[in-house]
């Protein structure tokens, strides 16, 4: 991106200034070189969202923004369903919900790497992962819409989990507002063997060990230390997710001009959040959140069975996050308090200390922020911060964001020699694709280590541990 | 930017082009439906190679869109519905357009890790770079970004 065309408003901010149809201004956040970097499509899509009806504020993009459907992946935008304000199925993408869960073991490193391959090989053999994979569990039409409907909460019901895991997931392990009806068939029927199921592409679980703590504080609250191990899953709502996005993302294009809405792009598909397809899409979306909160806890179930057989061990949820999402919240706009839809597109929720929706003990220390990396390079553990309020509305980047295409990481690198090239630095790849494992090879991911101190430095979330792969399951 | 390369010489046939976090794929042929045929063998192609996939049983599907370009998506995300629901993969395609109706059908045979080696699954076809043309030599081209 040509940094001539924006107004640099700090080392980490810079500014989309209004023009033509935007009705705000575009904010994003990235140091000099991470802005460089990212590609033009980026400044033209956040400046299409800035032109969206009743968005509030600005549009922002995250230190690890690239180009998206409609919206940029790492886009945050606010609207207001009084002033005409939209939801966009882009806004929230195809893999709703689509976020990270941390688990501490309880165990060090040494512990593990006693029995590393064995936990690789029992993983791996105990989660079902990549394509045409299948869980266990079969869900019959009334346990389909009870899941949509409840969530982690749902699953916690039905034994895959404990209550004490819900207080560490956003919203409690349930979405208010889900509304299965609004879900086709189409996308219940796709789901329906898929519960319990990793997926493919940069979907995983790791165990990772923690390399380096930076805010001793907050690590204490969140029960990090170093040289200890967590296992880290990351996924999203499954087949039904997908298909809630492309059923709704093709009504909202077709009834935009009904709505008096210009659609400069397509995929920028939306539709009034006071009007009856966009309420639709609300409650279809928030079962989508559901699904995906009920599968990752269906898959910490697993991992603890895992855990408990080989090690006799517990695991004990530090937080869950979402991505991929469109939320109601309240955040203060020019001294007024306002009811807002927030979407975050490959986004971080980052609630700061104090915030009433956060678990009693972790409040004081502000929200985990939990970030992934690649096979073979680090994540990170953030924690949202007071000032990331008027920032972006409480947002903080995801991940490491692709750097290459899939197919010039196919020509670059073969799967068997990154599976073996990352065994010798010790971390124990498996995965049912060579191919899958070239296109998520590590260096195909631009540096995550620079989009988070990024993110720290731009005070949207606060730097707190660095965690290191032992083991990964990829799909 | 996604920029499919040139028809080629030799009709029908597909190609990808490339999309920062995902892929695109786009197909070549002398009619809208050969061009439709051959970009679902590309769609085939984002997840394994088509050769190894046996065409040995139908599945018949029909979509209904007055927009070609939308058809083209709902044609892929038709394809995409099916593999996930029967895991199946496809790899021969005959498609036949009349008017805003599509009727297609595809053969495949049940996913089988070991053989295939799927890399990745397909989420939805998309409408990034999406367009159904002709070229001045009268050669139809079908395209769109897939979200992997």
């Amino acid at each position: 991106m040509d940094l001539k065309t924006l107004t640099k408003l700090t080392d980490t901010q810079w500014r989309i200034e209004p023009k033509g149809p935007m009705r705000v201004p575009g904010i994003l956040f990235g140091n000099e070189a991470l802005i460089r970097d990212m590609d033009d499509k980026v400044y033209e899509q956040v400046a299409n969202v800035a032109s969206l009806p009743g968005i509030v504020q600005a549009a922002y993009a995250m230190p690890d923004a690239h180009w998206g459907y409609g919206f940029p992946i790492g886009g945050v935008a606010a609207f207001d369903p009084d002033e005409g304000g939209v939801v966009s199925g882009g806004g929230v993408g195809f893999d709703i919900s689509c976020g990270v869960r941390t688990l501490h073991t309880g165990l060090d490193r040494a512990a593990i790497l006693a029995v590393q391959r064995e936990l690789a090989d029992a993983l791996y053999y105990r989660i079902p992962v990549g394509l045409g994979s299948t869980g266990a569990i079969r869900l019959d039409d009334r346990e389909m819409d009870a899941m949509l409907a409840g969530g982690a909460s749902w699953a916690v019901g039905r034994g895959y989990g404990r209550p004490e895991d819900l207080g560490r997931i956003e919203e409690n392990g349930r979405m208010a507002g889900a509304d299965p009806k609004q879900v086709s068939e189409q996308a219940k029927r796709r789901q329906r063997d898929e519960m319990g199921t990793l997926g493919s592409g940069n979907h995983y679980l790791e165990l990772q060990e923690v390399t380096a703590i930076h805010d001793p504080a907050i690590a204490a609250t969140y029960g990090l230390e170093q040289g200890a191990v967590v296992v880290s899953i990351h996924c999203g709502s499954r087949g039904l997710g997908h298909q809630i996005g492309t059923d709704y993302l093709k009504r909202m294009a077709l009834a935009a001009s009904q709505h008096g809405i210009h659609l400069p792009d397509r995929e920028l598909a939306c539709a009034p959040l006071n009007s009856d397809l966009g309420r639709a899409y609300l409650g279809a979306m928030c079962a989508g959140i559901n699904c995906a909160l009920a599968n990752r806890q269906i898959l910490t179930h697993l991992a603890r069975q895992v855990f408990r057989d080989i090690l006799g061990a517990d695991l004990r949820l530090l937080y869950d996050v979402s991505h991929n999402t469109c939320k109601l919240e309240e955040h203060r706009v020019e001294g007024r308090q306002r009811r807002l839809y927030v979407h975050r597109k490959g986004a971080t929720r980052a609630f700061g200390p104090g915030h009433p929706d956060l678990p009693a003990d972790l409040r004081a220390a502000g929200q985990p922020v939990l970030i992934g990396g690649t096979m073979g390079t680090a994540s990170y553990v953030l924690a949202g911060t007071r000032q990331s309020q008027e920032l972006a509305f409480n947002s903080a980047c995801h991940g490491a964001g692709r750097a290459m295409s899939r197919h010039a990481a196919t020509r670059r690198w073969q799967g068997r020699a990154v599976q073996n090239e990352l065994a010798s630095r010790g971390i124990l790849v498996r995965s049912p694709s060579p191919r899958g494992m070239a296109e998520e090879a590590p260096g195909a991911y631009k540096d995550v280590s620079e989009v988070v101190a990024a993110t720290d430095r731009a005070g949207l979330a606060k730097l707190v541990a660095r965690l290191e792969p032992l083991v990964c399951i990829k799909g | 930017m996604p920029m499919p390369v040139p028809p080629p010489a030799s009709l029908p046939s597909w190609a990808h082009f490339e999309h920062r976090a995902d892929m695109g794929v786009a197909g070549y042929g002398l009619t809208p439906a050969e061009a439709f045929e051959q970009a679902a063998m590309a769609l085939t192609a984002v997840i394994c190679d088509p050769a190894r996939v046996r065409p040995a049983q139908a599945i018949a599907i029909q979509c209904e869109e007055p927009d070609l370009e939308l058809l083209f998506v709902d044609w892929l995300n038709a394809l995409i519905y099916e593999m996930a629901v029967r895991h199946l993969l496809f790899s021969r395609f005959e498609v036949q357009i009349e008017g805003a109706v599509l009727r297609a059908e595809a053969w495949g045979e049940p996913i089988d890790p070991e053989r295939h080696q799927p890399a990745v699954e397909i989420k939805g076809a998309t409408y990034t770079a999406l367009a159904v043309q002709q070229d001045d030599a009268g050669h139809w081209v079908a395209r769109c970004v897939v979200d992997v």
